[in-house]
């Protein structure tokens, strides 16, 4: 132990280590936690990232995290490859308590836990997930090499999932319970002029098949409640994200959907020197460059907490 | 490389299936993120537990045992005992969560 600390960072995606290099560049020495196996963030499941500014040919998110990792430490951010398991944020010493159990004490906390997958709820996901049902077309698009297999989600990510799954599988069908995409434009006009791409419009799985791996999907019509048969040997599910707020949920004020509510115009959240940030506290823009942004936004905010307060 | 041992298709009968202790076989990529966050969690377990080896599978080099294995998503951990697989973990996981599923192999 360290004694109390200026702040404590938990999250590493964009948001966390962007917060990371702005404590440590006005010298409050912030301890940060990656999380054990999530250290990078959502952006280390990704392939290219076309739309970060600086990056005129695109960086792999990886690389892009990799990146924004050695910032934060070039500038003296302690960071740690742990969990956080538990959080006590009421008083004025923040108490948070790692994954190997030992406590640490900092005046501030900047929540940046970010969000995870979201799921189906079929009972088949969970057991065929890694036999047919992935979250990670990055990972595990090599092992559908010339099979048909099926995405299911509309926005952004689902489409660039779709669209590089197209290097392995045969065929990849978009499925969206729509009628319209919700990606961006350029996303769009990419998946829909690939040859390789099918679209099940309209539709929501409603069952996967398969005893040991996945032989097919049951697809809903939603408009005329119609089930038809997808044959495929592989589901990549990208209906979006929730925020990983557990943790704190019953600390700070949280909308109905478990988004982390800050006061318009800044990162503060409910709670004296607990600040917010990246995919934790937004459902409306989750980009790269706005959770770096807000990240930036809740250092500065610290920083100015602690000075009002020495 | 420290405590985890590298198997490929070659070596897999002999390191893996004929092993006289339990094997936990790490099917990984370089090119996917998960399997690189859980590798450190990996060594270590290797390194603190005799009793069992840690061995790693790049997918990419041996598709014959990771197609055999019907391996679809990475990182997987498959604990092989007596050339039979007995338990198989899909995703990476924290340590303590690993350490809990490996309990009774240790």
């Amino acid at each position: 132990m360290s004694g109390i600390r200026d702040v404590i960072i938990i999250g590493s995606g964009p948001a966390g280590y962007t917060a990371a290099v702005y404590a440590a560049r006005a010298q409050l020495a912030p301890l940060l936690f990656e999380g054990s196996v999530t250290a990078g963030g959502a952006l280390m499941n990704t392939t290219e990232v076309e739309n970060f500014p600086g990056f005129t040919d695109g960086i792999m998110g990886p690389a892009l995290m990799e990146q924004m990792r050695a910032q934060a430490e070039r500038f003296g951010a302690e960071l740690v490859t742990d969990d956080i398991v538990s959080m006590d944020l009421s008083g004025d010493t923040k108490i948070v308590v790692d994954g190997a159990g030992a406590s640490h004490e900092a005046k501030a906390v900047i929540l940046a836990m970010g969000s995870g997958y979201r799921e189906l709820g079929l009972p088949s996901e969970k057991r065929l997930s890694g036999h047919g049902v992935s979250w990670c077309a990055t990972c595990d698009g090599f092992f559908f090499r010339d099979q048909d297999i099926a995405v299911v989600g509309g926005g952004d990510s689902a489409l660039e999932e779709a669209t590089f799954l197209t290097r392995f599988a045969r065929t990849v069908t978009l499925v969206h319970r729509r009628d319209a995409l919700r990606g961006s434009k350029i996303m769009q006009e990419r998946a829909l002029a690939n040859d390789k791409m099918r679209f099940a419009w309209n539709s929501a799985v409603e069952e996967i098949h398969g005893d040991t791996k996945v032989s097919g999907i049951v697809l809903r019509d939603t408009i005329t409640g119609e089930l038809r048969d997808l044959p495929v040997t592989g589901l990549f599910i990208a209906i979006g994200h929730d925020p990983r707020s557990e943790l704190v949920r019953d600390q700070v004020r949280v909308d109905g959907e478990g988004y982390v509510l800050v006061d318009p115009g800044s990162t503060r959240t409910s709670l004296t020197g607990v600040f917010a940030c990246g995919d934790l506290v937004d459902h409306t823009y989750r980009q790269a460059i706005t959770a770096a942004g807000s990240g930036c936004a809740a250092a500065l905010d610290a920083e100015r907490f602690l000075a009002a307060s020495e | 490389m420290g405590a985890t041992k590298t198997v490929t298709d070659a070596s897999f009968a002999d390191d893996v299936l004929l092993s006289a202790k339990p094997v936990v076989v790490d099917f990984w990529a370089e090119w996917c993120g998960p399997c690189k966050m859980v590798a450190p969690i990996l060594e270590e377990i290797a390194a603190a537990n005799e009793g069992i080896i840690i061995a790693k599978l790049n997918v990419d080099e041996n598709p014959q045992t990771s197609a055999s294995y019907g391996i679809t998503s990475i990182p997987t951990l498959n604990v092989f005992q007596d050339g039979k697989v007995v338990k198989t973990i899909v995703g990476a996981k924290p340590k303590a969560a690993l350490l809990a599923e490996l309990a009774p192999y240790l």
